[in-house]
């Protein structure tokens, strides 16, 4: 490669290839048609999954990041292609997933004349990207595509988006990468500090009821098996956050449950009785305290951090511990005592046998006629015996779900969680497919966010990449109708959907698709989906007006969580 | 409640383009409102400075710096109150000549107020007066009554007090390659 002269377009096929990247999602268009048609001459080494839209391009790059570990690819074109990534963006960039974003652009001698398909894309995607550039000179390319790569991937990972005018793509240099290995400007990993250490052993040593709550922090610095070792050494009970499920197999002795607006009734309430709190790999998102006033303020708080920005943002810490995880578990596991926690333990127990006659009973093992979400999950848990990758949308299927799907390896929960993206599961599963070939990918999806990126259906049949479909259908907007009936006295503004015949579409793509309304026929129809080897959406149809408890009311303190 | 109190943000950046956009975006997006921004290359070659001065609370502000540090391409930021900088403000003074020649008191305001005479021709003359927020101010209100043409201050520049270190932080990177 070395002295040879080619085009921009073909070095960012080079560059791709230098980073190591095999599979690309995109959509063509004028802007970036340089680009793919070196893709065409590249197809045997790089492999361009076409979407159905930009949308579902961005979030299967997503999707196949968060299985694979890998940096995922997004590529489209200006304008409208463009603008149609922001929404993935913005996901990626607060749930930290790393994401390369390439679009086309107006020639250079075009910009600011309000061009064909011209959109400011750097300034558009600017508040929600971990950094952007727009490139005009084709010499630029090597530098800042080994930036962009090195940035999405290192510290607290995120999106990044290179914008090149499509002169730079035409143009012919002298192509010489070299991978980048830091910017001065940039400390992604900074040291962990000795005395923070020794303070925290100090506070976890002489703690009598502490509390553990992990983040997505544990997966992203690969520091499952550092967290399982400070875990079981400190015998300490840990909670998890939505992004932090998986981290930790669910039927691990000292794993707790949820944290949050919908987790479960004992981490919460007791997160409000602990002495200490070791946060780790979390950022205290207001879904998982409620009034940050009346959060943990009894207990001394360790927090365990790659992002000193998040130190003390939502909830003030008493030893923040900044670093990575995978680094800081491990000092701190090798100075602390081993301990148990017996009786403290018992007291979540004894708020989780609470929860199982008030609430969880009545999901799994229902009296009434209709289905409900908590037994489709279960029905999956029994047949993927927990092996699988559970990718949801936004949502009550969401959260139940997450409440009730076993994990046994980690980066195996697939969710939008800050963003609450709808639309995002369908073709965020297709990319963990694609991510994890060898693993079952389960999407489990409600009839509002399916509806949203129902087009990557087209993507799914064309490639037949075996995703099995669940459509949870209450033919609500289940989650706003839960607090119409809550907190707006049952006035149901725009929840209630006619929908058309999920198995008729699916069926129209070529895909097998089944329907199940009684109880009888869900578990052989789960089977039959796990079983089978292709693509296959399973519509089930569960009780319209279920909610999905314990529920802490926006705003209330974690200790006011309710069970009904 | 935490007060208020004027702070002075310093960020020193790599020399990009978006930079710019990119950090007063994290004021817009707290609502924060920006008293004065200005923007010059620093001591540094190819190293930006940012001087940004914003009333907010202590806490408010230390949040702040840790948000625009996040920014790839920022060295390092800081915060100072007034009393640990060394600041000034520039502002001109746009009047008709004839009130120079017509308004003798006008010659006493320039002269007691440290100010200069930057130009004067036969219709205009323009004042500049370098110094606090309150020195430009008085100015103004002395000068207002003979009729300005126009007015117009520059954002604060300042110094710190203490060391800012950013030749160390960059031969640190150096050095470590």
């Amino acid at each position: 490669m070395k002295n040879k002269k080619i085009s921009g377009a073909e070095a960012v096929i080079h560059c791709l290839l230098n980073e190591g990247v095999d599979l690309v999602w995109g959509y063509p268009g004028g802007a970036i048609m340089p680009v793919y048609d070196e893709f065409y001459k590249f197809q045997d080494k790089l492999k361009h999954i076409l979407a159905r839209h930009e949308q579902g391009a961005i979030h299967a790059a997503q999707g196949y990041a968060r299985s694979s570990g890998r940096v995922g690819v997004a590529i489209a074109t200006s304008g409208p292609g463009a603008t149609n990534l922001v929404t993935g963006i913005a996901d990626a960039q607060i749930d930290s997933t790393p994401v390369v974003c390439i679009t086309g652009q107006v020639s250079s001698h075009l910009l600011g004349s309000d061009a064909f398909q011209e959109t400011d894309i750097i300034g558009i995607s600017m508040p929600v990207t971990k950094w952007n550039y727009q490139i005009t000179k084709a010499s630029e390319i090597p530098e800042i595509f080994a930036k962009a790569f090195f940035i999405a991937k290192s510290g607290r990972p995120g999106p990044v988006l290179i914008d090149i005018t499509k002169d730079a793509q035409f143009e012919i240099f002298q192509y010489n990468y070299k991978k980048c290995n830091g910017i001065r400007s940039y400390s992604p990993y900074p040291k962990v500090n000795d005395n923070s250490i020794n303070e925290a052993v100090k506070l976890i040593n002489n703690a009598k009821k502490p509390l553990i709550v992990w983040g997505q922090g544990v997966i992203l610095g690969n520091a499952e098996e550092e967290f399982k070792n400070f875990v079981e050494k400190s015998g300490i009970p840990a909670a998890w956050t939505i992004l932090g499920l998986s981290a930790l197999p669910t039927s691990h002795d000292l794993n707790v449950g949820m944290v949050g607006m919908h987790g479960n009734y004992g981490p919460n309430i007791l997160t409000n009785k602990c002495d200490l709190l070791i946060a780790i790999g979390m950022r205290f998102d207001d879904r998982v305290t409620g009034d940050p006033k009346k959060y943990a303020s009894q207990a001394k708080i360790i927090h365990l951090e790659i992002d000193p920005a998040e130190v003390d943002k939502n909830i003030k810490v008493d030893v923040p511990v900044i670093g990575n995880c995978k680094e800081s578990l491990k000092m701190i596991t090798d100075k602390i005592n081993k301990r148990s926690h017996e009786k403290w333990i018992s007291k979540f127990d004894d708020l989780m046998k609470i929860e199982f006659d008030k609430v969880i009973e009545s999901d799994l093992n229902p009296t009434k006629n209709g289905l409900t979400m908590g037994e489709s999950i279960i029905a999956i848990n029994e047949f993927t015996r927990g092996d699988a990758i559970i990718v949801t949308d936004v949502g009550q299927h969401q959260m139940v779900a997450c409440r009730y799907a076993n994990f046994i390896k980690s980066k195996s929960n697939i969710t939008s969680g800050g963003l609450g993206t709808m639309g995002f599961a369908l073709p965020a599963a297709m990319g963990a497919k694609m991510g994890a070939m060898e693993r079952e990918v389960v999407a489990v999806i409600g009839d509002g966010g399916y509806q949203m990126t129902i087009q990557e259906l087209g993507t799914i049949f064309q490639l037949q990449i075996p995703v099995k479909i669940v459509i949870l259908n209450n033919d609500f907007l289940g989650m706003v109708r839960q607090w119409q009936q809550l907190f707006f006295d049952k006035r149901y503004a725009s929840t209630e959907m006619i929908n058309p015949d999920f198995v008729t579409i699916a069926k129209g793509y070529y895909i097998d698709a089944e329907r199940v309304k009684n109880r009888k026929d869900l578990k052989p129809a789960v089977k039959r989906m796990i079983k089978s080897k292709k693509p296959y959406v399973l519509e089930v149809c569960v009780e319209k007006e279920d909610n999905v408890f314990p529920m802490i009311p926006s705003g209330a303190s974690v200790s006011d969580i309710r069970l009904d | 409640m935490e007060k208020r109190k004027n702070y002075t943000v310093s960020v020193y950046t790599e020399n990009n383009i978006g930079l710019l956009h990119r950090i007063s975006a994290i004021f817009l997006k707290r609502h924060i409102n920006i008293v004065s921004f200005t923007t010059s290359e620093s001591e540094i070659k190819n190293v930006y400075r940012f001087i940004i001065v914003v009333k907010m609370t202590k806490s408010g502000v230390e949040r702040i710096i840790k948000q625009i540090e996040k920014q790839v391409e920022v060295i390092k930021a800081f915060y100072h109150r007034d009393d640990e900088t060394i600041f000034q403000e520039s502002a001109l003074y746009k009047m008709k000549s004839s009130a120079l020649f017509e308004e003798r008191h006008i010659q006493n305001i320039i002269k007691d107020s440290n100010a200069r005479i930057v130009t004067v021709n036969k219709e205009f003359f323009v004042i500049e007066k370098t110094g606090f927020r309150e020195d430009t101010e008085k100015l103004y209100n002395d000068l207002a009554p003979f009729g300005l043409l126009q007015f117009t201050r520059s954002g604060r520049i300042a110094v710190s007090k203490e060391k800012m270190g950013i030749s160390d932080i960059l031969n640190n990177f150096k050095n470590q390659k």
